[in-house]
């Protein structure tokens, strides 16, 4: 923990606005955000430092909620789910009754086992989850429960989603899968076998790799291979460091493919892939900055706020969980997480992009999808690149439900 | 085939020669002082920040001097004002004061670039295929990087072996003492390895750093690594570390290629593994999955049949 409150000091001094509302006093609405705050993985979790710091921020501002104003404190787990699990053992000690995370599937699949353990031996005191990014379809499938909410879609929507996409696609013969070795990667691999066999069984899956987690500093020798295979296009959930090492060494070895990926728009991965990705790196998002005409007021109001290169607005799911969030407490007309979870079960609730509905069987958030590509041509650029992403294909949030094998027990 | 076969083994032997560039100092550090330099790697990773920085100012060319020469200076004082003074307290205290040095390092760098990777971008003049064989191309700035670690390993050689500076740092190295009583300035002759050292593993992460990816946990990525090529080579061994890079790079680049599970070469020995078999998840793992496992396996193989490394000459 020592670690953790220096490198808070150091943040502090930088940027004073990074940190949110320090106040200490009684009767604040405490929310625990618990991401890797350093080592490899720090720069998912600073990037939702700010994101809920500025929302925090803004519904303080409108006086927060019920007549509680918001705090949230931020705690590191280097992304270890044994961390994690301290952490959150502190947290309930603490009285925190909303916890959050999203980076990491593993720590994701700890805390929930944790936050369902802890719910049921102490009720009275029950504890809400609420995942933003831990994507792994199982935490709403065979391992979901009544206090796990997820606010962004699964690997298997997105899976879904940009499979629709590809059936049809033209000049798609032979796909290449690459992704990290461990759940998430493994959906994604899993998903993707799965649904191209179905809707266009005439392409031929020419390679299914799994590499190591953030272990890789030379993606060369998987070029090598994929280039090998003859493969047009490469599926990858890769994200940060995995998803931009990859690029680099395709484009010196002239590797001509297109890139269907999760997340190319985000944590550097813009940057590092360059001019070299427009036209050919696709993501599948909730949002990203063209998808409507005009920016969106908190993304102006979010940048203006934090000014740094890599300050991107890119988190739009987040700005729909706390509004959600608000919204429920509102209606609830209380903040106890027993009455907010029952009112988030099944709640609808319209977007700017659409409408969104919190599926009440799994706790699963139907939100629109975008497929969209990188362009040099785009209003609003990411890590003031010059390069944004145009859509290619908006999926209504209807239309993103997968089934789900989820069965779980309800409080009275 | 052909093609996958000559690309890895480039990719390998470039990857080899740049584990090369980054141990060729580590072991001669600590060949000297007996000490794992933990913050050998942030030293490759300084390079790479500083000749971005420094490259923006100057150009490219410039930069690859006087980032290497602006990092050996830090090593200089770093052994001047620090490991020397903890060096009177034994190698523990060593070892720890290279290990916060790592940390600090680190954090000084985030503060400086951030978290996110930098845009450390090939340079204009290497940035271009330098032949095409088949249908994959070479980059030229690959080529670049090949010739500049073999011309650091020639030069280096010569140093060490030919020349009267070579003579009084390996005599310093085994014989410091005497050394000193033949009136040669010994803790003096520490620092300069030193500094060479680091200005050395500045001079990989320069080219490394536009190669692989210019992050603050790149250091982190590539720091044990290196220890391995050190080990399995034999400490203060300039030509063990360069066998064992090499073969660490290839190894693992021509691991990742090969599609193959235990399964399989048990099922052309006629051994059938059932999917209940409690053995079925392990033997099912491809040498492509374990290829990062490789150097490490090799390291504990290395401590037990030959603890002193394939051209070490003193015993770990």
């Amino acid at each position: 923990m020592r670690r953790h409150v220096l490198r808070s000091l150091v943040l502090g001094v930088l940027a004073p606005a990074a940190i949110a509302s320090t106040a200490q006093a009684q009767g604040t609405l405490k929310i625990a955000m618990i991401e890797p705050l350093s080592g490899g993985a720090a720069s998912a979790g600073i990037l939702s430092q700010k994101h809920f710091g500025y929302f925090v921020d803004k519904i303080n501002a409108a006086g927060g909620v019920n007549g509680q104003k918001i705090e949230v404190l931020f705690f590191d787990n280097k992304i270890s789910p044994q961390e994690s699990l301290i952490i959150l053992k502190k947290v309930i000690d603490e009285g925190i009754r909303y916890v959050s995370q999203g980076v990491g599937s593993v720590v994701a699949h700890a805390i929930t086992d944790a936050v369902l353990k802890h719910n049921e031996r102490n009720p009275g005191k029950e504890v809400i989850y609420l995942n933003y990014a831990a994507v792994d379809p199982a935490l709403t499938n065979e391992k979901c429960n009544f206090w796990h909410f997820r606010f962004d879609a699964d690997a298997d929507m997105k899976m879904e989603a940009l499979t629709n996409y590809l059936a049809k696609a033209k000049g798609l013969k032979k796909v290449y899968l690459i992704n990290q070795d461990y759940s998430f990667g493994k959906a994604v691999a899993v998903a993707a076998r799965a649904m191209l066999t179905k809707k266009r069984p005439d392409i031929e899956i020419v390679g299914d790799e799994l590499h190591p987690l953030q272990k890789v500093t030379d993606f060369s020798p998987y070029v090598a291979k994929i280039k090998a295979s003859g493969a047009d296009s490469v599926i990858t959930g890769n994200w940060s460091n995995d998803m931009l090492l990859l690029i680099k060494p395709g484009k010196d070895a002239g590797l001509k493919v297109d890139w269907y990926t999760y997340y190319a728009g985000t944590l550097g991965s813009p940057t590092a892939i360059g001019r070299d990705g427009v036209g050919h790196v696709k993501q599948v998002t909730e949002w990203h900055k063209n998808a409507l005409p005009e920016a969106d007021p908190d993304q102006i109001a979010y940048e203006k706020r934090f000014t740094g290169k890599e300050d991107d607005f890119a988190y739009w799911r987040l700005k729909t969980m706390f509004e959600m969030l608000v919204e429920t407490m509102k209606k609830a007309k209380s903040n106890d997480p027993v009455k907010v979870a029952k009112a988030l079960e099944g709640m609808k609730y319209k977007t700017v992009l659409g409408d969104v509905e919190m599926r009440a069987d799994n706790h699963q958030l139907l939100q629109p999808l975008f497929i969209s590509t990188m362009s040099d041509k785009v209003k609003y650029d990411v890590e003031r690149t010059g390069l944004g992403f145009v859509t290619n294909g908006k999926i209504e949030a209807k239309d993103t439900a997968t089934p789900t094998t989820c069965k779980m027990d309800r409080p009275k | 085939m052909l093609e996958l076969v000559i690309f890895s083994t480039l990719n390998g032997v470039v990857y080899g020669l740049l584990l090369f560039m980054l141990s060729s100092g580590l072991t001669l550090i600590f060949s000297m002082m007996g000490v794992l330099n933990f913050a050998h790697a942030s030293m490759f990773m300084l390079g790479a920040y500083f000749s971005y920085q420094v490259g923006k100012l100057v150009g490219f060319w410039p930069a690859l001097v006087l980032a290497p020469l602006l990092v050996g200076l830090i090593g200089a004082g770093v052994e001047r004002y620090g490991l020397r003074h903890v060096h009177r307290h034994g190698h523990v205290p060593e070892l720890l004061f290279t290990f916060g040095l790592a940390y600090l390092i680190e954090e000084i760098v985030v503060m400086g670039w951030g978290r996110n990777p930098i845009e450390n971008r090939v340079p204009a003049t290497l940035d271009f295929p330098l032949f095409t064989l088949f249908t994959t191309s070479y980059p030229a700035y690959k080529a670049f990087m090949m010739a500049v670690s073999i011309g650091m390993f020639v030069a280096l050689y010569l140093v060490l072996k030919r020349t009267r500076i070579g003579l009084i740092i390996q005599a310093a190295l085994t014989h410091p003492s005497t050394v000193a009583m033949l009136g040669h300035n010994v803790p003096q002759v520490f620092m300069r390895v030193f500094a060479a050292g680091t200005a050395l593993a500045a001079l990989a992460g320069v080219i490394g750093g536009f190669a692989l990816l210019t992050t603050p946990n790149m250091a982190a990525a590539l720091g044990p690594i290196v220890f391995v090529v050190v080990v399995i080579g034999g400490l203060g061994s300039l030509g063990g570390a360069l066998i064992a890079s090499l073969a660490i790079g290839i190894m693992q680049t021509f691991a990742v290629a090969l599609d193959v599970s235990l399964l399989d070469l048990l099922r052309h020995a006629g051994v059938a593994i059932g999917r209940e078999s409690a053995l079925f998840e392990l033997a099912s793992i491809k040498i492509a999955q374990a290829a990062p496992m490789i150097p490490y396996v090799l390291l504990v193989l290395m401590l037990i049949v030959r603890p002193k490394g394939l051209l070490g000459t003193r015993e770990t």
